[in-house]
């Protein structure tokens, strides 16, 4: 049976991503909040925020806007999970020998995919919107890195979400405080501006260091210690999301 | 049936019990179903049929007891039985989002059949979808998704096959396709077996039936064993009126022999 975990994995995958392709308005809302709060940010309120550094205001929050498209977009990954349990087609795949972590694996990936698409995009318009990098490919390498790892992370958690839910809304609801953290970290504004206690919150929650990584490697600056703190949260939150996950995955199906 | 008294039973359930908390679904189950025959699990709704059937295809374990499908354990070699059953549902289990043919080369290439497209084909023949077959199932009827439904748990000719109330929803029509699959099936050897609250059903295709009822079989046995347990038939006259499925099948215009069999048969 685990000769085939491979081959089962690709083919649920191929049959997620095809309900993607059916449904590309999933990849686009997933793109359009976080290009809008791009616009507010640089058009709007960008020429008041003093962030301390020469770059340009695009350059310096495209990095927290990335963050925020992945969070929202996990959530579909929870509302698609949501509805195969709902569905009897959860049941088939159970009672059919299919490997039983193929089942929740197509799932992480498509979500992956369906989130690089969507970071793409945004990125796309925040080229046309004026964020320029010299990064080298070496320097993309790594931030495409830290996406990948923050989008497995987020999708475990998105995972747990989709297993437990009672209902479609509390499937999706899970990822507004992801989305919000952002706003409560180094992605708008420098962590100095705020007060002493949301300061220490911002300095010590996840998004800050993977941020600062991630705006450091834009602008080919020395990463220093961020990058070890950003891959550890990242790490973590994936280990232990992954973990919790596939407990309650087992308790599912057993 | 002479001749599958001598095999080992398709399926052997001893004593299973389960329990959730306080309620408990089933209290001791028992009975053996014979290769190639069709077995009617009768029970109203909650008597436990559900639960028998997802413990039968690995979906569920049982709190004691031991139940046998195919010469597989279902507790200790979960993965054998899985290779030698299909299960459908009382909820359709179709991707709703691909189409027919989709859903059927999904199921081929999950089972490793060789040519998952020439199979998906003969299966749209086999069950009048091919018209249907590139259309999304979101765009089906109700008994075109059971058809497909069907079609997709028989992708592979699973030995044993599990219809846990199969035409609950269905109109009298495609009802009566689904009997005349399950009787092809039980032609070719396969083994079913069928839960189902309709009477009629029970006593149209099944050689054995067995009544569930609050958790344990209370009777066991064929149709003819049956209706031994009452008081030999009275000779009534009564004046043969056609039933309504009679007239809505003659005014809708089915024309298949089952069907017009069906109706006389039961009476």
């Amino acid at each position: 049976m685990t000769a085939h975990v491979l081959s089962d994995t690709g083919t649920l995958t191929g049959r997620s991503l095809r309900h993607i392709l059916r449904s590309p308005d999933t990849i686009i809302t997933t793109a359009v909040t976080p290009v809008a709060l791009m616009l507010l940010f640089v058009y709007v309120l960008g020429g008041a925020i003093n962030t301390g550094s020469d770059e340009s205001y695009i350059n310096y929050m495209l990095p927290g806007i990335l963050l925020i498209t992945i969070a929202s977009g996990i959530a579909y990954t929870a509302y698609r999970l949501f509805l195969d349990m709902q569905g009897g087609i959860f049941e088939r795949f159970q009672s059919m020998p299919i490997p039983r972590p193929s089942v929740l694996w197509a799932h992480v990936l498509t979500s992956l995919v369906a989130n690089l698409a969507s970071t793409a995009i945004v990125t796309g318009v925040a080229l046309i919107m004026g964020f320029r990098t010299g990064a080298s490919v070496a320097d993309w390498l790594a931030v495409g890195g830290i996406l990948i790892l923050f989008t497995l992370a987020l999708t475990w958690i998105a995972v747990i979400a989709g297993l437990s839910a009672k209902t479609v809304d509390g499937a999706s609801a899970f990822s507004y405080p992801l989305i919000f953290l952002p706003f409560i970290s180094s992605a708008f504004v420098p962590t100095g501006s705020m007060p002493a206690p949301v300061a220490w919150f911002a300095e010590n929650q996840p998004v800050t260091s993977i941020v600062n990584t991630l705006r450091a490697l834009f602008a080919q600056q020395p990463v220093g210690n961020d990058i070890w703190i950003a891959l550890a949260w990242c790490a973590g939150i994936l280990v232990a999301a992954y973990a919790a996950a596939t407990a309650i995955y087992r308790k599912k199906i057993s | 049936m002479t001749t599958t008294k001598t095999r080992e039973p398709a399926i052997r359930v001893q004593a299973i019990t389960k329990s959730y908390k306080d309620l408990h679904v089933l209290r001791g189950v028992d009975f053996d179903v014979a290769a190639g025959s069709i077995f009617a699990l009768l029970g109203s709704n909650g008597a436990g049929k559900t639960t028998l059937v997802r413990i039968l295809s690995t979906l569920l374990k049982a709190n004691t007891g031991t139940a046998t499908v195919h010469g597989f354990d279902v507790s200790s070699a979960p993965g054998g039985v899985r290779k030698s059953i299909s299960l459908t549902g009382q909820f359709a289990a179709v991707d709703e989002v691909l189409t027919g043919r989709e859903n059927l080369v999904l199921v081929a290439k999950l089972r490793h059949l060789k040519d998952p497209g020439a199979i998906a084909d003969d299966m749209l023949a086999r069950f009048s979808l091919a018209d249907a077959g590139n259309r999304r199932v979101a765009t089906y009827s109700g008994g075109m998704r059971r058809r497909l439904d069907i079609a997709m748990s028989l992708v592979g000719n699973p030995p044993v096959v599990f219809l846990d109330e199969p035409t609950t929803g269905l109109d009298p029509q495609a009802r009566i396709e689904v009997w005349q699959t399950v009787k092809q099936l039980a032609k070719d050897g396969t083994t079913i077996l069928l839960t189902t609250q309709y009477l009629d059903e029970a006593e149209q295709l099944a050689d054995r039936i067995a009544i569930l009822h609050k958790g344990t079989i209370i009777q066991n046995g064929t149709l003819a064993e049956l209706k031994q347990l009452l008081p030999s038939a009275k000779v009534e006259y009564v004046e043969k009126q056609p039933t309504l499925e009679d007239v809505f099948l003659a005014l809708v215009g089915d024309t298949s022999d089952a069907t017009i069999s069906a109706g006389e048969e039961s009476r």
